[in-house]
């Protein structure tokens, strides 16, 4: 009866959500600028679910001070309260307020994993894309250096670095970009260099354009949609990445809220049956999972593929 | 001809292809008939569903298409009804397929006598040992060099017009009633295609197989068909009897088709003492330590077209990429307007670069698939001339009309929404944008139809006579040589083996190379390969030794 009584529960998730996205997407169609317009028409209703998710992280994440009912790091009441009217979801191992917790956090890791996601892509692509363009030794310094980089586990290498350069976070967001634009590099270089052998290319470079117009002009566009796949992958790596850390105690730090050590903080509640502890995974979960949808969809339009 | 003679015919033919989500129809009922023995020449642009009709003649449709109506029935069976299993039994053992690029087609990774005993063997016509010394046999009967050991190599330590052959060869293996050839021969060298063609057609005969011959080209049909049926846009155009199509085509699509080959421009009067705008001079250059050119010396003047011919490997495109500065040569140097241009690209000046153009022959990849037209064509003009806002706006435009599109339905469109012969005319564009002196066409024509080519060819002599331009045009094809060029520069093996003027060129006494590529151009007359491989067999050894050594 448990199993169907959930079975039921999560296929009216799937409804609500899709009827979400639907609504979403006439409301965008609706109100938006001809071009915005005709560009959701082509979104499948998968993409626009996701596409109000990251809207409402965003929002929820930017309005943080205000929409919190209580402070970030305040200790109102007893510790593990019961979700009650006064505090909506309860209260976690230190007596502080979830709901505000899990708002704040929104703000601490999205945007902490999305600095670092984009700085690791900016380093990479640029590198990877000037790598396969200038080719000879540059190419070869640059690639066996990401070899070296790429050699060392990367958990063992963030710790190591973060040992060395100190704990914070802007020196957690440099680290992790660091050690991700590895993987981003490879990619870029691999994709460029089946772009840079190209007539256009070549046609550019006897034009006498110069470095930066050949890679943001001419490879950039071609190369787009293989990179906006990976950045979708990569950011949910990041998220894990970062959670790690904090777990072992270089990532965020306490009292700062991050849905990584929220769940760490609170696991013994899942021994009572009392599901609070899961809240703070499933905005992780519902996040990659609303990412992973756009990005789909924007794979597919990039790159002309059917079903 | 009496029923029971008749083979394949195929009645109210309707296929369908998928595009965006709807369905297309690509060819539109077409009736085909074909008796035992026959060979049928089926021609049209591309896009006439020519390909997609010989595939349906073994009841298959490619992904994405559908076969939607009408009957095919091959030998008292309908390939619609049988089931998959019964039309698998078919092809490779009664019906066979040659398709375009031998060198796509063969997996690399077997030798081509395992690819050759495959079909015998699967179909159970013949034990694996029987099926080996029959490839020997037919390799032979093909005239391929060594057949008793040919067999062992793998696709890519054969020529690509032996691959051809071989592929043929094991299309023959089960002694089909019915081969279907797809452009056999579009992708190879004019000396090449001859032997390819005589082999294909005496092969045709001795074992009296039908034949549907899919081509664009009306000389090598010519050559091969016994009935020639013309198609356009999935429709019938007319079908009649070879000799009688060529004498008296009776519709007027048929009749433009012909009349294309004989389009050529008005003889120039020879060149003064001026400077020319472009000079090669003893250039020898190469890859690695292996020399691609070797001495080689030539002149462009302004307002006249110099057309470098040779096959592939004749080192046409290599003399391109020196002039252009990708290539810095070893030896010797290239003057423009007198004075010599820095070898490397990259040292060149601005106005350098902007003085000599490029077109290249597949637009696809010489277009930036996601540049629009406006920044195609504007960026040279925004470079080179300063052009920016309105102005830049107002020379995409006039360029656009120039090369004969209108501007308003075609300066926001990206290259994926324009058709093969505009992109081409796209890339014309970009190369006037830079208003240069010189341009470089390398093979701008070779993709395209014949129609579309002529069309190519006569804006390029119309911009050449408007802006004062001099054009290199670097091209296989003799034809296009005869339509377009003042100079004709001969290459072999990076050698320069003739150059001349045109009327010279094409008048004897010849070089015995350029004797042989130009007796190797098909022509429409029936009779001329018989005429030719008889002449070729009396002359002697001399063309024979040559031809095989490709």
């Amino acid at each position: 009866m448990g199993f169907l009584t959930g079975l039921l529960w999560f296929f009216a998730a799937i409804a609500v959500a899709m009827a979400a996205g639907w609504l979403f997407r006439k409301g965008v169609i609706a109100v938006a600028p001809r071009g915005v317009a005709k560009e959701m028409r082509t979104a499948p209703l998968t993409a626009s679910f996701g596409m109000l998710m990251i809207l409402i992280y965003i929002l929820v994440a930017l309005s943080a001070h205000w929409i919190a009912p209580f402070g970030e790091t305040t200790i109102v009441g007893r510790e593990y309260e019961p979700w009650g009217n006064v505090h909506l979801l309860g209260t976690d191992n230190l007596g502080r307020d979830m709901l505000s917790r899990l708002i704040y956090a929104a703000r601490n890791t999205v945007g902490i994993a999305f600095i670092t996601t984009a700085l690791a892509f900016i380093l990479g692509s640029i590198l990877g894309l000037l790598a396969a363009i200038v080719g000879g030794w540059p190419d070869q310094l640059l690639s066996r250096a990401v070899d070296v980089l790429m050699a060392i586990p990367a958990l063992i290498f963030a710790l190591l670095l973060l040992t060395i350069v100190g704990t914070s976070v802007v020196n957690m967001i440099l680290v992790i970009a660091l050690i991700d634009s590895t993987r981003v590099f490879r990619l870029a270089r691999a994709v460029a260099m089946n772009i840079v052998v190209m007539d256009y290319v070549e046609a550019a470079k006897l034009r006498g354009e110069g470095l930066w117009r050949l890679i943001m002009r001419e490879i950039l566009p071609n190369a787009m949609a293989p990179l906006v796949a990976e950045f979708g992958l990569r950011f949910c790596f990041v998220f894990l990445t970062i959670s790690a850390l904090s777990f072992l105690g270089l990532g965020i730090q306490p009292p700062t809220a991050d849905w990584g050590s929220m769940v760490k903080d609170n696991a013994t509640l899942i021994s009572f049956g009392d599901i609070t502890p899961l809240l703070p995974a499933g905005a992780i979960a519902l996040l990659t999972v609303s990412v992973n949808f756009v990005v789909d969809w924007q794979l597919h339009r990039a790159s002309g593929l059917k079903e | 001809m009496a029923e029971k003679n008749v083979l394949l015919t195929m009645k109210g033919l309707r296929i369908e292809g998928r595009a965006d989500e709807e369905w297309l129809e690509i060819v539109k009922g077409v009736d085909l008939t074909l008796h035992r023995g026959e060979v049928l020449g089926l021609i049209g642009e591309s896009g006439a569903g020519k390909s997609t009709i010989g595939l349906a003649a073994m009841g298959f449709a490619r992904d994405g298409c559908r076969i939607s109506g009408g009957e095919i029935l091959f030998d008292g069976i309908d390939l619609r009804k049988a089931s998959e299993s019964e039309r698998r039994a078919l092809r490779g053992k009664r019906i066979a397929y040659v398709a375009q690029s031998a060198a796509a087609s063969f997996n690399p990774a077997h030798k081509l006598i395992d690819q050759y005993c495959e079909a015998p063997v699967e179909h159970g016509v013949m034990g694996r040992a029987e099926a080996s010394h029959d490839a020997k046999e037919l390799y032979a009967k093909m005239q391929l060099p060594q057949p008793e050991t040919i067999g062992f190599r793998y696709p890519h330590q054969v020529s690509g017009g032996q691959l051809q052959r071989a592929m043929t060869a094991m299309a023959m293996a089960c002694r089909p009633d019915l081969i279907i050839f797809d452009e056999p021969t579009t992708a190879l060298d004019v000396t090449t295609q001859i032997e390819v063609l005589a082999a294909i057609r005496n092969i045709v005969e001795q074992f009296d197989t039908a034949a549907i011959y899919i081509t664009h080209d009306l000389a090598v049909v010519a050559q091969m068909a016994d009935k020639i049926k013309v198609l356009l846009r999935g429709e019938e155009v007319e079908e009649a009897e070879t000799r009688a199509m060529l004498d008296a085509p009776s519709k007027d699509y048929t009749r433009s088709l012909w009349a294309v080959r004989s389009y050529a421009r008005a003889a120039q009067a020879p060149v003064r003492d001026a400077t020319p705008v472009v000079s090669v001079r003893n250039v020898t250059a190469g890859y690695g330590t292996i020399n691609v050119l070797t001495d080689i010396s030539f002149d462009i003047h302004a307002r006249r077209t110099v057309a470098v011919v040779g096959e592939s490997g004749s080192g046409k495109s290599t003399a391109a990429r020196v002039i252009t500065g990708l290539l810095p040569p070893r030896m010797g140097e290239i003057l423009f307007n007198g004075s010599a241009l820095p070898p490397d690209y990259r040292r060149r000046t601005r106005d350098q670069l902007r003085q000599a153009q490029m077109i290249y022959q597949m637009a696809d990849t010489a277009l930036n698939p996601k540049q629009k037209l406006r920044e195609l064509i504007g960026r040279p003009a925004q470079m080179y001339l300063g052009l920016n806002g309105k102005a830049l706006d107002a020379r995409v435009r006039d360029l656009l009309r120039v090369i004969e599109l209108e501007p308003n339905d075609y300066i926001d469109r990206l290259p994926s929404e324009l058709s093969g012969g505009q992109k081409q005319r796209i890339g014309i564009a970009r190369a006037l944008a830079a208003e240069p002196q010189f341009i470089i066409c390398d093979e701008v024509t070779s993709a395209l139809d014949q129609l579309v080519a002529e069309g190519i060819l006569k804006l390029l002599d119309k911009l050449q006579s408007e802006f004062s331009l001099a054009y290199m045009f670097i091209t296989h094809d003799l034809a296009t040589v005869k339509a377009i060029a003042d100079e004709v520069v001969v290459m072999k093996n990076g050698v320069v083996v003739e150059q001349g003027p045109k009327s010279e060129m094409f008048q004897p006494p010849h070089d015995p190379y350029t004797e042989l590529l130009l007796s190797s151009v098909p022509e429409m007359d029936p009779d001329w390969l018989d005429n030719l491989l008889a002449e070729r067999a009396a002359g002697g050894a001399g063309a024979k030794a040559e031809s095989a050594g490709n």
